[in-house]
C-alpha cells in the first residue's frame, strides 16, 4: 500500500500541470462548497440569535383567538394579561390602524410593549426617553416605506374597544436596525400603556413574551416554546440547504467527471506500464490500488491547494462578511444585511470526506478494467 | 350601497314648535331620506392621481340590514356582487367564481379603491338613535339656508363620536357632514348636491365622499335612477344570488 502511495505521488508530480489542472478545479469545488456551507450556517444562527432578541424572546404565550400569522385574529385575539405571567413576562398588545404619511394611507400593525423592557433589543427606551404625547418607534423597513425619520409626525387613526375612530399625531421617536422583518415591516411600537389608554383596552394583550424558558398551561392561552417558535425559520433553513446540496451536486460532479476523464486517459496511455507491473509481480488488484490511490490523491492534492487560497479567503470572509441583495432583505425572512459564514469542525471534516470519497469512487471506476486485462497484450500496448 | 350611504347621512329630526329644533329637523329629514326599500342605479367616480374611474351599480336596499349590489362596469368590475345582512358582508368576484365573507382587518380596505371603506358601507344605523342633536345655528350654503346641527353620540359604539350637519332648510336634506373623531380631528367630509324630486321627495343626486386625511378630491356618487318604496323579492338578498 506504501508503495502504491509513493508510485502515485511521482507519477502525479510527474505528470505536471495536467495533475494541478484537476487539483484546481476540485479545490475549486471544495471551496465553494465550504463557503457556502458555512454562509448557510452563519446565517442559521444569525437569525436565531436574532429571532430570539428581536422577537420571541424565551418563549411566547399567545391568547388563544390570536395568530400572529393571520390579519384576522387581530381584532378578537386579546385578553387580560394572566396574573400568574404579569411578572414573567413582556406583554404586547396588536391593533390594527391606520396611518397617513404626507396624505397617503398606509394599513399598519400597531404593537404596544412595555417601555421598560429590556428583554427584547427593541429601543424602547426612546419610548421612555421621548415627551411626545404619543411617541412610536419603528424599524428602517417601515421608516423606508412611510418615509419617515427621528423627529417625524404622522397622523394615525384607530378604532377604540367600541369601534370609534379616533385620530391623532404620532411622534417618531426612534428608528431602528433589525433583521428580523416581522418587528419592522408594515409596523409601529407604542407604549403599551398608551396604547390601553387609546383603545380602552386595559391590562389586554394579544400575548406574552417570557424572560425565562418555562412551559405553561393556561385556559384561553397557547404556549410556545422558543423552539416551537423558531422552527418556521429552521425549516426555511433546511430548504435553504436541499436547494444547495443541488447546486454542490453539480458543480462537483463537473470536476468529478474531470477526475474521471483524466483516469480514463492515464489508463489508456499507461497500458505499457499497467502490462510492466503485472509481469514484475503486482496483482492486478494492486495496480488497480495504484491508480485508485492517485486518483484519491488528486483530492489531497485539491486540499493542500484549495488551503492555499481558500483559508485566507474563507477566514476573510469570516470577519468582512457576506452582502445581501437588497431584493432579498425585503423578501420578509430573517436575514441580515451580511453574513459571516461559520465553518465549523463537522462541516470541514464533512466536506473533506466528501471529496475525497467521491474523487477515490471515481478513479476507482475506470481503474477496474484493469482487472481484466492481459500483461502480455497490455505490454505490447493492446488490450483497451 | 348608495342607499345605505344616504341613510347613513340623512339624520332623523323632527320640526315642530314645541320641540326643540334639531329633534325636529330630525323627523323631517328621516320622513325625506328614508324609505322601506329601494332600488337605485347608480355610478361611483373614483379620483385618482392621474385619472377618474367610474363604477357602475345597481344596488337593492330593505331596511337598514339587507343591501345587494351589483357591479356593470368597468369591465374588470363587471359580474362583481356584494350582499349585506346584518353585520355581515360577503363579495363575489367572477373572476375567481367565489364568494367570500370580509371580517376583521379587511372591513377596513377601500371599496375599489374609493374614500369608502367596507366598514363605512356597514355602518348604517340609524343616527337618531345614536346621536343626541344640538341646533348650531342658520348658514347659506350656496343658494341654500340651511340649518348647521351638531351630533353627539349617545351610544358608546357609534363610529364617529360626532358630527356636524348642515341641512336644506326647505327641503329637509342634508347638504354637507363633517365626520369628527373622538379627539376632534375632522375625518371624513360628505357633500350632497343635485337635488332633485322624485316621487315627491327631494333626494340628493350627487355625493361626494372625501377621507380628509388622505390627499385627493374624494369619490363621488352619481345616482342615476332611484325608485323609493317598490316590491324587491327576499331572494334578491340571499347569498344564491350571489352566483346566479
Amino acid at each position: 500500500m506504501k508503495l502504491a502511495f509513493q508510485l502515485a505521488y511521482r507519477n502525479l508530480i510527474g505528470a505536471g500541470l495536467r495533475t494541478w489542472l484537476n487539483a484546481g478545479i476540485l479545490s475549486f469545488s471544495f471551496i465553494v462548497i465550504l463557503f457556502f456551507d458555512g454562509l448557510i450556517d452563519g446565517w442559521n444562527k444569525q437569525g436565531i440569535r436574532d429571532s430570539i432578541d428581536w422577537e420571541y424572546g424565551q418563549g411566547q404565550l399567545l391568547h388563544a383567538d390570536y395568530d400572529p400569522y393571520d390579519p384576522f385574529t387581530i381584532d378578537d385575539g386579546h385578553g387580560k394579561i394572566p396574573e400568574s405571567e404579569r411578572a414573567a413576562s413582556v406583554p404586547v398588545l396588536v391593533r390594527q390602524v391606520s396611518v397617513y404619511p404626507e396624505g397617503r394611507m398606509l394599513s399598519v400593525k400597531l404593537s404596544g410593549i412595555e417601555a421598560e423592557q429590556k428583554l427584547l433589543k427593541l429601543p424602547t427606551g426612546q419610548l421612555q426617553k421621548s415627551e411626545a404625547e404619543i411617541p412610536a418607534v419603528i424599524g428602517k423597513r417601515m421608516a423606508k416605506v412611510a418615509q419617515l425619520k427621528v423627529g417625524d409626525r404622522v397622523l394615525m387613526r384607530w378604532r377604540d374597544k367600541n369601534g370609534v375612530f379616533d385620530a391623532q399625531e404620532v411622534t417618531i421617536a426612534g428608528v431602528f436596525s433589525s433583521n428580523v422583518p416581522t418587528v419592522d415591516q408594515g409596523q409601529f411600537w407604542i407604549p403599551i400603556r398608551k396604547l390601553w389608554q387609546m383603545t380602552g383596552l386595559h391590562e389586554e394583550v394579544s400575548y406574552l413574551i417570557q424572560k425565562e424558558p418555562k412551559a405553561v398551561s393556561i385556559s384561553g392561552w397557547n404556549y410556545k416554546s422558543q423552539n416551537e417558535l423558531l422552527k418556521p425559520f429552521r425549516e426555511l433553513i433546511k430548504v435553504e440547504r436541499i436547494g444547495n446540496s443541488i447546486l454542490f451536486t453539480l458543480l462537483l460532479g463537473i470536476a468529478l467527471l474531470t477526475l474521471f476523464d483524466t483516469q480514463v486517459l492515464s489508463i489508456f496511455r499507461r497500458q505499457k506500464e499497467i502490462g510492466t507491473y503485472i509481469a514484475l509481480g503486482m496483482t492486478r488488484w494492486q495496480v488497480v490500488g495504484l491508480f485508485t490511490a492517485e486518483g484519491a490523491m488528486y483530492s489531497l492534492f485539491a486540499i493542500l491547494l484549495g488551503s492555499l487560497y481558500g483559508i485566507p479567503f474563507l477566514f476573510y470572509m469570516t470577519k468582512a462578511g457576506f452582502g445581501i441583495p437588497e431584493a432579498n432583505l425585503q423578501m420578509g425572512i430573517t436575514i441580515a444585511e451580511r453574513i459571516y459564514p461559520v465553518y465549523g469542525f463537522s462541516l470541514i471534516f464533512g466536506t473533506v470526506l466528501l471529496v475525497v470519497i467521491s474523487a477515490t469512487v471515481v478513479s476507482f471506476l475506470p481503474a477496474r478494467k484493469i482487472a481484466r486485462l492481459d500483461p502480455v497484450l497490455a505490454i505490447k500496448g493492446k488490450v483497451l | 350601497m348608495i342607499s345605505n350611504l344616504l341613510r347613513t347621512f340623512a339624520f332623523l329630526f323632527s320640526f315642530s314648535q314645541d320641540l326643540p329644533p334639531a329633534a325636529e329637523i330630525i323627523r323631517k329629514v328621516d320622513a325625506n331620506m328614508n324609505s322601506k326599500t329601494q332600488i337605485n342605479l347608480s355610478q361611483m367616480v373614483v379620483h385618482g392621481r392621474r385619472s377618474s374611474r367610474t363604477i357602475e351599480s345597481k344596488s337593492y336596499g330593505e331596511g337598514y340590514n339587507k343591501s345587494f349590489i351589483e357591479y356593470f362596469a368597468p369591465a374588470r368590475e363587471k359580474g362583481t356582487k356584494m350582499l349585506k345582512l346584518g353585520k355581515r358582508l360577503w363579495i363575489y368576484s367572477p373572476a375567481t367564481d367565489r364568494t367570500i365573507q370580509l371580517s376583521g382587518h379587511m372591513l377596513k380596505q377601500s371599496v375599489m379603491g374609493s374614500d369608502l371603506s367596507y366598514e363605512d358601507m356597514m355602518d348604517d344605523r340609524k343616527l337618531s338613535e345614536m346621536y343626541t342633536a344640538e341646533y348650531l345655528g342658520d348658514e347659506e350654503l350656496g343658494a341654500r339656508k340651511v340649518w348647521v346641527v351638531y351630533l353627539l353620540a349617545k351610544v358608546p359604539d357609534a363610529s364617529y363620536p360626532s358630527r356636524k350637519v348642515w341641512i336644506d332648510q326647505t327641503h329637509f336634506v342634508p347638504l354637507k357632514q363633517e365626520l369628527y373623531a373622538k379627539s376632534g380631528k375632522l375625518l371624513k367630509r360628505v357633500l350632497f348636491s343635485d337635488v332633485r324630486q322624485v316621487s315627491g321627495r327631494w333626494y340628493p343626486h350627487r355625493i361626494n365622499y372625501k377621507d380628509m386625511l388622505k390627499n385627493g378630491k374624494g369619490t363621488d356618487f352619481i345616482i342615476k335612477e332611484i325608485q323609493f318604496n317598490p316590491e324587491i323579492p327576499e331572494s334578491i338578498f340571499s347569498k344564491a344570488k350571489l352566483r346566479k
